[in-house]
């Protein structure tokens, strides 16, 4: 029982770790049609920026100095690289952002090696917050829930309160209209993409120290992020809540209860083949769930693509 | 036309041979190992390791037969065993005797099928075959061959000695083993229970499960198991980016038991790890203590530290491969027959190298015969630690001779 909270726990965590990186990705998506394949890799980036100012500030100020960085990289991209690629149109706008990825994996691998770097957690917060049946929930889980929260409600306030915010909306609809009535729809679209690779840093920066940084991190993380998108809703800050908490939870709970296929075969009716090793079912009689954990989400967005292509709160098809 | 034709082909024909004469004072020995791709760093490591072994232990030292010098010649197989056996093919063109080659034992299996083949069609160039780290026990039991020789201790050996220290704690009652989805993974939970089951059949095993391999990304929910298990100590053949990810998450968990393990030092991890290592962290294999105990072996690490400040020194086994090749060529009085410098390397007893104890290269299976630890990781100062960390390996528990008795299946045929 106490276990459930623990995971309940540990789905949020990593949920929200997850949400980060896809609430800039279905926002530059859902604004320039654009898929960015080098997403993962601005997270990759923010985690080896955050680690290196660490070593001169500490952690605090990579927290701050690394994302900037991140976004203004970003930005950079967007507009020198992606605006000249993006009037050849979307295949074009593909590859660049495919190339863009290994680029990026192979320049950190040249500057900070192919190793795992020692970057850890802050000295403030490496402490027990509290402990749930013997499981302990380290200081630094309760941070990234916090940090996440707080983006969160940020980008919220941000998109419909203020007037950036409406322009953005507006943009993301109409972007002729909003051109005709004098607004520098490039600048906004350079501005969209500059905050959504600096919260995938954000992203990396927390995660670099528990996750570990290491030039796999962003092909770790590379494709889970487009299924989060598209389970969503493209476009949709909510859906990308929603779907991200969606997938931790999953994950998390299919890792820590051994349930077996065979378990669940038995309760529909089939009969166990025996012997067992020398059946053609064998392989799926023996599944359990925390192998499968991770092919969840895959299988998730294959129904949601049967049965609502347009994601959970999306506004159109995918 | 048809003259400058002829003249062409003889001066080339010349070089060649002056080429391979000057070549000649050379004993070349083939690496290959990834040295591209994810498994780069690892490669490139034991490359170093391998020629300031050759040029320290053995050309600063006179060579071997009177003055001739060991060569590495580095081969790149992108750790795929097909392309493993392209370049053996390479380097057996090129007239090289002796190929070594450890990460992987899937390459390590193909490879001394090669070899096997290779020698009985073509005794005329037959190779050997030193593996210094593929440590499928099938190479020196069914697959074994004469050509093969293993200087490090096989998975079945390994366990043997961390079962033994296991078995002496009384206070481990439950034990969790952990590891990737693919044969190693398996092999290790295999030999684990199997020895447990044997030693201390008291202990209950509260977990034995496979997590997909280089596929997680938090291991997390797999330490919450551990907890709940209340498991006392943990077994895992994790390498690489599993190794340290399963490592942090069990013991940020507030385990604070033992947890066994392979290979979760040096490459980033030992200093990844760091101070919540300390205590929790023990590690199966052979090797020297750190400082190691011979004042040579303590002078060729900051040598070592010198030229590379950023490689380890982590696989002792290497220097073990070099003297014990240059002392068997030495004994057989040539580098070019093969199999005289077998026969003296199978049965040699070996005991002046940089590290303490006693080698024994085994002649039933070719597998050595030597001291395996359970290294703790704790602080150790520099440069006897890993990755410039402050920590590093200290030999806790030592098997002496570890299994020189170990059964083995190997029926070999000598030439």
């Amino acid at each position: 029982m106490e276990l459930i909270f623990v995971n309940l726990i540990d789905g949020l965590v990593t949920g929200l770790l997850l949400f980060m990186l896809s609430a800039g990705l279905t926002l530059i998506f859902s604004m320039m049609g654009v898929l960015n394949f080098a997403h993962a890799s601005f997270y990759m980036l923010g985690a080896y920026f955050g680690y290196q100012i660490s070593l001169y500030t500490g952690f605090w100020g990579g927290l701050v100095l690394a994302p900037i960085i991140v976004g203004v990289a970003g930005a950079g991209v967007e507009r020198y690289g992606l605006r000249r690629v993006h009037q050849y149109g979307h295949v074009p706008e593909l590859i660049f952002t495919f190339g863009l990825a290994l680029l990026i994996e192979e320049i950190v691998q040249f500057i900070w090696g192919k190793n795992q770097v020692s970057y850890g957690i802050p000295e403030v917060l490496q402490f027990t917050a509290f402990s749930i049946a013997g499981n302990s929930i380290p200081a630094y889980k309760v941070f990234m829930i916090f940090i996440s929260v707080a983006i969160f409600l940020g980008l919220l306030y941000v998109l419909t309160r203020t007037r950036i915010g409406m322009i953005i909306q507006a943009a993301l609809s109409y972007p002729k209209t909003v051109e005709a009535l004098g607004h520098n729809v490039p600048l906004v679209f350079m501005g969209v993409f500059g905050a959504g690779t600096a919260l995938a840093g954000v992203a990396g920066v927390i995660a670099g120290p528990v996750l570990g940084t290491f030039p796999g991190m962003a092909f770790v993380l590379g494709s889970i992020i487009f299924v989060t998108i598209v389970i969503g809703g493209l476009g949709s800050l909510w859906g990308a809540l929603i779907a991200s908490l969606l997938i931790g939870w999953i994950t998390t709970f299919a890792k820590s209860y051994n349930l077996e296929m065979a378990d669940l075969l038995t309760a529909l009716g089939f009969e166990k083949p025996e012997p067992i090793w020398d059946s053609a079912w064998r392989d799926l009689w023996t599944v359990t769930s925390p192998q499968i954990a991770d092919i969840l989400p895959y299988m998730l967005m294959v129904l949601i693509l049967i049965f609502r292509p347009r994601g959970l709160f999306g506004k159109r098809d995918v | 036309m048809r003259t400058s034709l002829r003249l062409g082909a003889a001066t080339a024909l010349t070089l060649l041979i002056t080429a391979s004469a000057a070549y000649a004072e050379n004993i070349k020995i083939a690496y290959i190992d990834p040295l591209s791709g994810p498994f780069a760093a690892t490669g490139t490591n034991g490359l170093h390791q391998y020629e300031f072994a050759a040029e320290k232990l053995v050309n600063e030292e006179g060579g071997v037969l009177g003055g001739m010098n060991f060569e590495i010649v580095a081969f790149d197989n992108k750790i795929s065993p097909k392309e493993s056996l392209i370049q053996l093919q390479v380097a057996i063109d090129q007239g090289i005797r002796y190929i070594v080659q450890g990460n992987s034992s899937g390459v390590a299996n193909a490879l001394t099928d090669a070899i096997e083949k290779h020698n009985r069609r073509n005794p005329d160039n037959r190779v050997l075959f030193l593996n210094y780290s593929a440590v499928d026990p099938a190479l020196t039991n069914d697959k074994c061959n004469f050509w093969h020789f293993r200087f490090d201790a096989h998975a079945d050996i390994k366990m043997d000695a961390l079962t033994d220290v296991i078995a002496e704690n009384e206070d481990i009652k439950k034990v969790y083993i952990i590891g990737q989805d693919y044969s190693f993974g398996k092999a290790v939970a295999a030999a684990a229970v199997s020895f447990l089951g044997e030693k201390r059949p008291d202990i209950e095993i509260v977990g034995n499960e496979l997590h997909p391999i280089g596929k997680v990304k938090d291991f997390t929910p797999y330490a919450r198991k551990v907890t709940a298990s209340e498991a006392d100590a943990v077994i895992t053949g994790n390498w690489g980016a599993d190794m340290l990810g399963l490592g942090k998450s069990i013991i940020e968990n507030g385990f604070d038991g033992p947890i066994y393990t392979y290979y979760a030092a040096a490459d980033g991890i030992t200093a990844a790890f760091g101070e919540s290592g300390k205590g929790t962290l023990k590690l199966v294999a052979e090797g020297g203590d750190n400082p190691p105990d011979k004042e040579k072996a303590q002078e060729y690490i900051r040598a070592f530290k010198e030229k590379y400040p950023d490689g380890n020194l982590s696989q002792s086994r290497i220097t073990n491969v070099v003297e014990m090749l240059a002392q068997a060529i030495n004994e057989a009085g040539t580098a070019d027959d093969v199999v005289a410098v077998a026969n003296k390397l199978e049965g040699m007893t070996f005991s002046d190298g940089l590290w303490s104890g006693e080698l024994y290269m085994r002649p039933q299976d070719h597998q050595l015969i030597q001291d395996v630890h359970i290294y703790g990781h704790t602080d150790v100062e520099a440069p006897f630690d890993f990755d410039n960390s402050g920590y590093g390996l200290k030999i806790e528990d030592t098997i002496t001779n570890a299994s020189a008795d170990i059964d083995t299946t190997c029926e070999m045929e000598r030439p």
